[in-house]
């Protein structure tokens, strides 16, 4: 692929993939790239104690965002390594008196191979299956726990489908019942409000290239009261209160934080902002072609998402067709597996519609002139090749599709 | 993934899009693929009294890999012999379009399009002659 490819015409609607860095966030961090340069665990001279101070203050702007205390933050590499420590640490740490954790099929790869990871290691996994609106079934995680039960992991915003899992109710089951609980908040940090007092989170993923902070940062909260023992992953200095050993960045760390009080700031206007572009979005679509679906609850999700199935057509083509939008395909057929999303498949999406998705992220700089353009492309696109589409021809002839014999390859 | 021109044309400006008459006598349809695949072509050929395909047309649920594979078969089948028609390879189809590798398939489902018309073709026609 051409390398000076002319991304200025192109409309960014992938933000559950990544977002950009926000340039107010840049701003803060560079002299941490300059002049600002100490380690900040070198405690003899300026240069340190300068480094360590800007450290802390992104500390506890990142305790602000979800009510814990400074000292229950540690900053790790991203949420895909916050998971992994959370999860296998506190396996590790607790292996000798429990051994069973509940998780859920539609959480991320990463807290599914961890949990792997552990099944092959002596411990007892449970995925919960989600309903048809991609949320959990509280009775089957309260009947899934055990004696034996360490550790409930359930992420808060999904990633795919963007919906809300009821994390108060899930932290009140867990503290009832003395389980650890923790939350991967990736995709929920700055989106909804977030209290580990209120829902009793235990451990707390956060990620610091989903709310516009750079890519190679994130945080990790465990509590202190009552106290969360989790065993490091990596051998070292002993530095994030022995959690995590390596010398911080800096600038990295002052990226996150900036970036959470900006979320924190902000959260309220840019929600509803969100909320009526979300909205324009949605029914500009579904004005103008009918059999569009949206997958996962129309209530409990974040403003920011729509994962839509459009009958008959494609995912992929319908990619192809929308070049000016960068959005992401429900369904992997990219890969040489031809597999849809699992996510799609466990809430029940037949596979045929599975493979009709499109995943639309909507973030701090979409404007309105990018939804009525992504609109508009998509509903051209869309008619375009239901046109050329042999199961859309049935369906207008009233065949029903899903009492042919395909034959499956 | 980078495609080729060729598939991008075929994609963008697909040739012979539509469906003729099934019940007709000298209209052979293919239906192959199945939606949970995330692929289903069909290819109708029309063919003449000497045997020769007239005409081609196709509608495809797919990648654009697939829809360019059956646009550019429909292409390559008019003007044909049946029996020419059903020695068209995959492999002519993934080469003319540069498929990458885990879209051979696509090229694959498009020989079985026109063998799968060819073959209904001949079976309504043999129906008709006793």
């Amino acid at each position: 692929m051409n390398k000076n490819m002319n991304l200025k015409d192109n409309i960014y609607l992938d933000y559950q993939a990544t977002t950009p860095l926000d340039p107010r966030v840049l701003d803060e961090m560079l002299p941490y790239f300059n002049e600002r340069f100490g380690n900040p665990h070198s405690r003899n001279h300026k240069y340190g104690w300068e480094a360590e101070e800007s450290i802390e203050i992104a500390r506890e702007q990142v305790a602000k965002i979800i009510n814990a205390n400074p000292k229950e933050v540690i900053f790790t590499s991203g949420a895909t390594e916050s998971n992994n420590i959370a999860i296998k640490g506190i396996a590790d740490f607790y292996k000798s008196n429990k051994n069973h954790i509940i998780t859920c099929v539609t959480e991320h790869k990463c807290v599914l191979e961890s949990c792997r990871h552990l099944s092959n290691n002596g411990f007892e996994i449970t995925y919960l299956p989600v309903n048809q609106d991609g949320l959990i079934d509280l009775k089957k995680l309260e009947d899934s726990i055990t004696e034996k039960t360490l550790l409930v992991s359930i992420m808060a915003v999904h990633n795919e489908i963007g919906v809300i899992q009821p994390l108060k109710e899930i932290g009140q089951i867990c503290r009832k019942n003395n389980v650890f609980f923790h939350s991967d908040c990736a995709q929920a940090v700055g989106k909804i409000k977030l209290d580990v007092e209120e829902m009793n989170i235990d451990l707390m993923s956060i990620s610091g290239h989903k709310i516009y902070a750079p890519k190679g940062i994130g945080a990790l909260y465990v509590r202190r009261k009552p106290r969360v023992r989790i065993k490091p992953m990596m051998s070292g200095g002993g530095q994030e209160r022995g959690m995590r050993s390596g010398t911080l960045s800096p600038a990295l760390c002052v990226g996150l934080g900036a970036a959470c009080k900006i979320c924190y700031d902000e959260m309220q206007k840019e929600n509803n902002r969100l909320s009526k572009l979300r909205d324009m979005f949605y029914n500009g679509i579904t004005k103008e072609c009918k059999d569009v679906y949206l997958n996962g609850s129309s209530e409990h999700r974040i403003p920011g998402n729509l994962n839509l199935s459009f009958a008959y057509v494609e995912g992929e083509s319908l990619m192809m067709g929308i070049k000016d939008l960068s959005v992401s395909s429900g369904s992997a057929c990219t890969s040489a597996s031809l597999e849809p999303s699992y996510v799609l498949r466990a809430l029940g999406v037949e596979e045929e519609l599975a493979h009709t998705s499109l995943r639309i992220g909507l973030g701090r700089f979409t404007t309105e002139e990018h939804v009525k353009k992504a609109v508009k492309d998509i509903v051209g696109e869309v008619n375009r090749l239901r046109s050329l589409s042999p199961l859309w021809e049935m369906a207008q002839e009233g065949v029903d599709i899903s009492k042919i014999e395909w034959a499956h390859h | 993934m980078a495609y080729s021109k060729e598939l991008v044309d075929h994609y963008e400006r697909p040739r012979n899009v539509g469906s003729m008459d099934k019940s007709s006598p000298e209209v052979g349809t293919g239906l192959v693929g199945a939606p949970a695949c995330g692929d289903v072509m069909k290819l109708q050929i029309k063919v003449n009294n000497s045997g020769v395909i007239e005409d081609a047309k196709f509608k495809t649920f797919g990648c654009g890999s697939a829809i360019a594979s059956s646009s550019l078969i429909t292409e390559w089948v008019k003007g044909k012999k049946i029996d020419e028609a059903s020695q068209i390879k995959n492999t002519e189809i993934a080469k003319h379009l540069a498929l990458p590798p885990v879209k051979i398939h696509c090229s694959i489902l498009a020989e079985d399009a026109i063998k799968a018309a060819i073959k209904d073709y001949k079976t309504k026609n043999r129906k008709n002659s006793t």
